[in-house]
């Protein structure tokens, strides 16, 4: 039973149009920036958000098809975990956990059971007479993710499930939640605005920008050949969009790449930032690609200084390039400053857009 | 160094605080005035005489069942004024709080020309169920839960706009159906809300005057609530009234008392 979803909404000047479909056993991971409508897909499927045009049905199932069929998401088989969780604080843990079953007319007992051993499996059995709020961001993600599968939904949503989490948790989370997603054998829909969130748990990723699918893939497919501008930042890379002739490409926006492999026609060129090299001088050997470029930007990252640079006309008018802080101590770079860059032409993939 | 005092917002200034203890004095000090009057040397014998005993039981059990009253319509009416989709919510939001500032003589009067006798609906409850409000317990405890229920509404519908609907869709995707959600999510989450409605209504109820003189009459055992034996008494025996009045001021502080810990501090 696949779950299938041609989702049109339209909300204001916005609209959504995207094709979802999501087999069982699947995570599909919609990821996208602020405002690309991933909650109002997510939303959309779990009937909270009525479509304008389009179906969403599961099987034979329909659960809307304008303007006939709508049904109410507590007719809907979903569990949905919410970003701040939603978690009802007047109950304990463990009535949070069985509202869904008590709520599917299961009897109290045999609800609270079943509740207390999702507790038990997310690891919390401990933490049934608590109220909520006594409970960290992760412990309350645990109990949140229980009560959404306890009711063994056909469709397991996640609104952003670990940005409300602090960096010092979240990885141990992300860890513990990818583990359960696995031994889901229903559908998953993880809506996130992290790209590592998304690799790390999806098997498919499906990238939305303003609405519309712009990329859609295996996370690894993804990472090497990004597609579109934010995709290339989200996975870290220099992209640009360019005609092949031969072994030479002339970006789109000016400048020219070498490649190693010989390409034709309009192509992607991807490299990363830390494929990229700096010289105070010309250097003497024979990289496929120096360019002169000035410095317009230097940013701290973790165990990298990440600069950015302008090699127009010669090359792209922005490149990114990753040096050590050993390297920096050597360049001393400054914004304005003249630098040399040089690309190793085997460093850089294309693939045709 | 100055030696002024160390509120970071300096002395609070005149022209705010003379009112302000004026203010204070004219609630308190009427209170007082009735404390200082009172016959304590005759109080118990008084206080333990059938009429005060009758009023004032009759005051709490239609104060109560008025409140229970507005409570079941009350509740319902709010939850349509803060959540249902109508169409001239606004008109009718204002409609509701009509009788808060309606003078309660007023609704006295509206009650009769509706449900009197020959009222509107009155003529019929009696034609065809021999039902006769005005006059009657019932009476009262209907202008009461006219002029009280505005107060609960309000309070509800404000604890309701201020409920985080989510709530609500978090049960609706485990399953729940609207009146389930009600049940058990929402009405607990406006509980609060509810409870100080409720004792506002239940206060003005008890305090009803105007309203209940007008439609329901004043008969010592059927009708005569506190307010109205206290209006009498001071015709007659102004010392009574003034025992009378201590009654209802104690029983109005104690409840307010032991409900402001337990339930009002949630409003805050």
């Amino acid at each position: 039973m696949t779950l299938y979803a041609d989702l049109q909404v339209t909300r204001g000047t916005f609209e959504l149009d995207i094709d979802l479909t999501i087999a069982p056993g699947e995570v599909v991971a919609l990821l996208g920036p602020n405002g690309a409508g991933k909650t109002t897909a997510l939303r959309a499927i779990a009937g909270l958000l009525p479509l304008n045009a389009g179906r969403i049905s599961l099987d034979d199932d329909r659960w809307d098809e304008p303007p006939k069929t709508f049904r109410t998401p507590d007719r809907r088989p979903i569990g949905v975990v919410f970003q701040d969780y939603l978690l009802f604080d007047h109950l304990s843990c463990l009535e949070n956990v069985a509202f869904g079953l008590r709520a599917r007319g299961i009897d109290k007992h045999l609800a609270r059971t079943e509740a207390a051993r999702w507790l038990e499996t997310v690891g919390l059995a401990e933490y049934g007479r608590r109220r909520p709020r006594s409970l960290s961001g992760g412990q309350a993600q645990r109990v949140a993710l229980a009560r959404a599968l306890a009711t063994s939904p056909d469709v397991l949503l996640l609104d952003e499930p670990l940005a409300a989490l602090d960096a010092s948790t979240t990885l141990h989370v992300r860890a513990e939640l990818g583990q359960h997603l696995q031994r889901f054998t229903g559908r998953t829909l993880l809506v996130t605005h992290d790209p590592l969130d998304a690799m790390v748990l999806a098997d498919r990723l499906v990238i939305i920008e303003a609405g519309r699918i712009v990329q859609d893939g295996a996370p690894a497919e993804i990472a090497r050949r990004p597609r579109t501008e934010y995709v290339a930042q989200l996975v870290g890379l220099n992209l640009y969009r360019g005609t092949a002739t031969g072994t030479r490409v002339a970006l789109s926006d000016g400048g020219t790449i070498t490649l190693a492999e010989p390409a034709d026609g309009p192509v992607h060129v991807a490299f990363p930032p830390i494929a990229v090299s700096l010289y105070p001088e010309p250097p003497s050997g024979s990289p496929r690609n120096t360019w002169p470029a000035t410095v317009t930007g230097i940013e701290q990252h973790a165990h990298t200084v990440r600069l950015t640079l302008d090699a127009a006309p010669s090359g792209p008018s922005t490149l990114l390039a990753d040096i050590t802080p050993a390297a920096l101590a050597d360049l001393h770079p400054t914004p304005g400053q003249l630098l040399h860059a040089t690309l190793k032409a085997t460093e850089v993939t294309s693939y045709p857009t | 160094m100055s030696r002024r005092s160390r509120s970071t917002t300096g002395r609070l200034p005149l022209v705010l605080l003379l009112p302000a203890l004026l203010g204070l004095a004219f609630l308190l000090v009427p209170l007082i005035g009735l404390l200082a009057k009172a016959p304590w040397s005759t109080l118990p014998s008084r206080l333990f005489s059938a009429e005060v005993w009758t009023a004032l039981r009759l005051s709490l059990v239609c104060a109560t069942v008025a409140t229970l009253i507005c409570l079941l319509l009350g509740i319902p009416l709010a939850w349509l004024l803060a959540r249902g989709n109508l169409p001239g919510r606004g008109l009718l939001r204002a409609l509701v709080t009509v009788p808060l500032v309606l003078p309660p003589v007023v609704g006295g009067v509206a009650l009769l020309l509706v449900l009197g006798r020959r009222g509107l609906i009155g003529q019929h409850l009696d034609a065809w169920f021999g039902i006769s409000l005005p006059f009657t317990t019932a009476g009262v405890i209907v202008a009461e839960a006219f002029v009280a229920m505005p107060f609960l509404v309000i309070s509800v519908e404000g604890a309701l706009r201020a409920a985080d609907p989510r709530f609500e869709e978090a049960a609706a995707t485990l399953g729940a159906s609207r009146w389930l959600t009600f049940r058990r999510v929402t009405l607990p989450s406006i509980a609060p809300g509810v409870v100080a409605g409720a004792v506002l209504c239940w206060a003005r109820a008890l305090g009803e005057f105007g309203a209940t003189i007008t439609f329901a009459g004043n008969f010592p055992g059927r009708t005569t609530t506190m307010p109205l034996a206290v209006y009498l008494a001071l015709e007659t025996d102004p010392d009574v009234a003034v025992v009378l009045s201590i009654v209802l001021l104690l029983v109005s502080v104690v409840v307010l008392a032991s409900l402001r810990e337990r339930w009002l501090s949630g409003l805050r």
